[in-house]
């Protein structure tokens, strides 16, 4: 009841100085709008792509390179082919998948359309249950065919609305790079950001996926990574065997471990796998090995980029100062009205009512701050492409959640600016205003 | 100037709570300000790098091939494809590369100086091409020779071949010879084997301008190679001056002519040197332009908040001022008074907002490898705020001069 008054009269105030009031909500609405547009960018990038599993996916990484060559002091990110295969070999984990990126044609229409270049990945079977891929029609292929080493592929809603209209496709045959394979699943839309499985070769927010192949196939094939290859050392090799058998790494490995007991006895045996490296001679430095899960990975590999925490920081140090700004403000607005005050307290007002009716006030200059706040940060995250790069840009959207938080941090800040100055307006002597007037 | 500084100190001890809060907001605007415009200056000094490459006319075509091929193949179908660029009447130069600056590709070797060095010397960018790249690109040779068409070989899919010579930017052989003795000597790029260096450009950018370039910025060198990479190539095109659109439209078509097992990506397969450095630089470019706006806000902001607490005081004090008036102060004493305690306010609160700036800084120097904050923004930050300061009390001061002495007489 008291509150709908004090909000009246609130709204009532805000008209009175037209103009300091216009600079309390325009302060208000350029902080608040500078943070959440910053903010929604930092929300897309810094998010956890896989919530409920991301403690139990990790990436085992060896020292393959040494103490001089590798990166000051940790392990490459990613697995040469030789530490690859040996670690798969041991079925250490309850799942696990090797992967890299490789880029091939599809010949949408037959032989008479130009061909189309599609992006996916080589991974094992265990890929689609450990990253919960989603299925439209079919499923991913058995640990069997990764054994046989099929032809067999899934390929994304994309690329299966591309090739056959969006019908299910499982069984039917594509051409890649001209060799044939069966379809034998289409995912549901997938595309996790950032996408945390490779942020060897992506920087986390490629474009999705196309397909999804056997490793195994792959291999056979000697398709060459479509990403990433990095090497140390003296390079000789000519042939792919030479590439296998070099120290370049470009393969990421996953395992799945539920408990921290698999997770301790996973470490045990990636340090021992490492140990027993040491004794053949192929490293001669002590084991050094590391197993971070989704989190510490995005956090390893820097996925946040600086410049999204750095505007985020100065759009937050922005909305203090304005903050500060209208501390001043609500200052000198509460205390022009001392004469006033000093009615109502002589009156019989407590300081208490006083209080409440000020900081109410203050809540309706933060409401209409909000407004204009909510306004501009609509305008800016449209407009956030010309700010962050366009692979970043298009992940900052506004959600009832962004809208939700633009109103809240606008009106709890406001009010939180307007402690000090309706405290002094509350202390305002009745006495000392009665006499002057 | 002001011989009543005193009194103003006494005064503003009367306004503690709208003394402290202008001083920190000016601090904070100051501190704020400073480390905007150091990294608006930062970024722009990034997008105004070189590349070394005539980017009026030159465009890249990525060009993957679609079916598996051996390197002879390839290596044929290179070589027909780069004669029909050649051929085209708006095309002066075509060379076949793996990477060009700015933004393709992302090849880079560690170098050293003997071949058992472990610890390298420094790190360059890594180009391909043949004798047609130096005229292609438009770099400048300023020392040394092109390479011979003999001395260009295939370089097959996934090959760790090392050339025996190399043609480098001058950055590099400044980095490895600093007494200026680079042509005709030899360093080692990750290979068993040396390669001689026979040319010098300059300038000639990597292909990356991300931060972990910085260290490395304009180190590159070229060899005399045709990348035959059975995933791909990037065909580079220099157009006839005032031609880069018609040799754009007509090179594709020129393309697949030869061949129609290719894929050039219809968005961005094929760009020029404009889109390049376009893209290359987005996020430099983005990060002027949100610092650029966050500095004239706040600016703008905190003058606007001088404004108001000021006028705010001067309403407060008009009998005061009606009272000095009628006791003989002229209009410029008065004028002078408001001046004089903003610029006390101001001083006192840039003094604690240059401390803050430096601070401020040095955090972001540990958190992001930024750069240390050359102290001329904190002395132009300094003078800017001072000169904000003033000009922001100038009109509710005018006002207060204005006050006629008969207020003093009023309500009493």
């Amino acid at each position: 009841m008291m509150f709908a008054y004090y909000f009246q009269l609130g709204l009532r105030s805000l008209r009175r100085n037209p103009a300091l009031t216009a600079l309390m909500v325009m302060a208000i609405g350029f902080g608040v709008a500078a943070s959440m547009i910053t903010y929604s960018v930092f929300r897309a990038v810094s998010g956890n792509p896989i919530p409920d599993k991301s403690a139990q996916l990790f990436t085992p990484q060896v020292d393959s390179w040494g103490p001089q060559q590798n990166e000051k002091g940790d392990p490459p990110d990613a697995l040469d082919y030789t530490d690859a295969m040996a670690l798969i070999r041991t079925h250490e984990a309850k799942r696990q998948t090797l992967l890299y990126p490789v880029q091939m044609s599809v010949m949408p229409g037959g032989s008479r359309d130009l061909p189309m270049a599609a992006k996916g990945y080589a991974v094992g079977s265990d890929f689609f249950p450990m990253f919960e891929v989603p299925f439209l029609y079919g499923t991913g292929w058995s640990a069997q065919e990764d054994e046989s080493r099929g032809s067999d592929v899934v390929i994304s809603d994309q690329l299966n609305q591309r090739l056959f209209a969006g019908a299910d496709s499982v069984g039917r045959t594509v051409t890649l790079n001209g060799h044939d394979y069966r379809v034998v699943g289409v995912t549901s839309h997938w595309d996790p950001r950032p996408r945390f499985f490779d942020l060897f070769s992506t920087d986390g927010f490629d474009d999705a996926s196309d397909f999804y192949m056997p490793f195994t196939r792959a291999l056979d094939l000697q398709m060459r990574t479509g990403g990433r290859n990095s090497c140390r050392g003296k390079l000789t090799f000519t042939t792919w065997d030479g590439w296998l058998q070099s120290n370049c790494v470009w393969i990421t490995p996953w395992v799945e471990l539920d408990s921290a007991d698999e997770v301790a006895r996973y470490r045990s045996f990636l340090d021992s796998y490492a140990a027993d490296q040491q004794r053949a001679g192929r490293f001669n430095w002590a084991p050094n090995v590391r197993l971070r899960d989704v989190v510490q990975m995005l956090d390893h590999e820097h996925v946040v980029p600086p410049e999204s925490r750095i505007s985020l920081i100065v759009a937050l140090a922005f909305f203090v100062i304005c903050l500060v700004n209208t501390i001043g403000l609500l200052l000198a607005k509460f205390l022009r009205r001392a004469g006033e005050i000093g009615v109502r307290r002589a009156l019989g007002a407590t300081r208490r009512e006083i209080y409440a009716q000020y900081l109410i006030e203050a809540g309706t200059v933060g409401l209409a701050g909000g407004v204009l706040g909510l306004l501009l940060t609509a305008v800016g995250v449209s407009g956030v492409g010309i700010l962050f790069q366009p692979q970043i840009a298009r992940l900052a959207h506004l959600d009832l959640s962004l809208i939700g938080l633009t109103m809240l941090v606008a009106i709890v800040a406001t009010m939180l600016a307007a402690f000090y100055p309706a405290w002094r307006a509350a202390n305002v002597q009745p006495a000392w205003q009665l006499k002057s007037n | 100037m002001s011989p009543q500084i005193k009194p103003i100190l006494i005064a503003l001890r009367r306004h503690k709570a709208g003394t402290v809060l202008i001083a920190l907001q000016i601090a904070l605007t100051l501190a704020i300000v400073c480390n905007a415009l150091f990294i608006i200056h930062q970024r722009l000094a990034n997008m105004a790098d070189l590349s070394g490459v005539d980017e009026a006319n030159v465009f890249v075509i990525k060009n993957q091939w679609a079916v598996d091929a051996s390197t002879q193949q390839v290596d044929a179908q290179v070589r027909a494809d780069l004669l029909a660029l050649r051929q085209l009447p708006g095309v002066r130069d075509a060379a076949p590369a793996s990477g060009y600056p700015l933004q393709g590709g992302g090849w880079d070797n560690f170098v050293t100086m003997t071949p058992d060095q472990v610890e390298p010397t420094t790190d360059s960018a890594v180009y391909t091409g043949d004798e047609h790249l130096l005229d292609t690109l438009g770099v400048h040779l300023i020392a040394g020779r092109n390479f011979h068409p003999d001395e260009v070989v295939e370089l097959g899919t996934q090959q760790a071949i090392i050339p025996p010579v190399a043609i480098v930017s001058k950055t590099l052989a400044d980095r490895l010879f600093p007494d200026g003795s680079a042509l005709g000597k030899s360093f080692y790029a990750m290979g068993a084997t040396p390669s001689t260096i026979i040319g010098i450009v300059d300038p000639l950018h990597r292909q990356g301008t991300s931060q972990w370039n910085q260290p490395y910025a304009g180190q590159s060198l070229i060899w005399p190679l045709r990348a035959d990479d059975a995933r791909g190539i990037f065909y580079i095109v220099r157009a006839r001056p005032g031609q880069l659109a018609a040799a754009m439209r007509e090179a594709p078509k020129a393309l697949y002519a030869q061949s129609r097992m290719r894929m050039i990506d219809p968005k961005d397969g094929i760009q020029d040197y404009a889109e390049i450095r376009h893209k290359a630089y987005d996020s430099d470019r983005g990060m002027a332009i949100l610092m650029g706006i966050i500095s004239a806000v706040l600016l703008a902001i905190t003058a606007a908040g001088i404004v108001g607490l000021t006028s705010f005081w001067v309403g407060q004090r008009r009998k005061q001022i009606g009272v000095r008036r009628a006791l003989g102060a002229t209009r410029g004493d008065i004028l002078n008074y408001f001046l004089t305690e903003n610029l006390l306010i101001g001083i006192g609160a840039v003094l604690v907002g240059a401390v803050l700036a430096v601070g401020i800084n040095l955090w972001m120097v540990t958190q992001f490898e930024m750069a240390r904050l050359s102290l001329v923004y904190v002395a132009v930050g300094v003078i800017a705020l001072l000169l904000l300061g003033q000009g922001a009390v100038l009109a509710p001061a005018l006002r207060a001069s204005q006050v006629s002495p008969v207020e003093a007489t009023r309500s009493v």
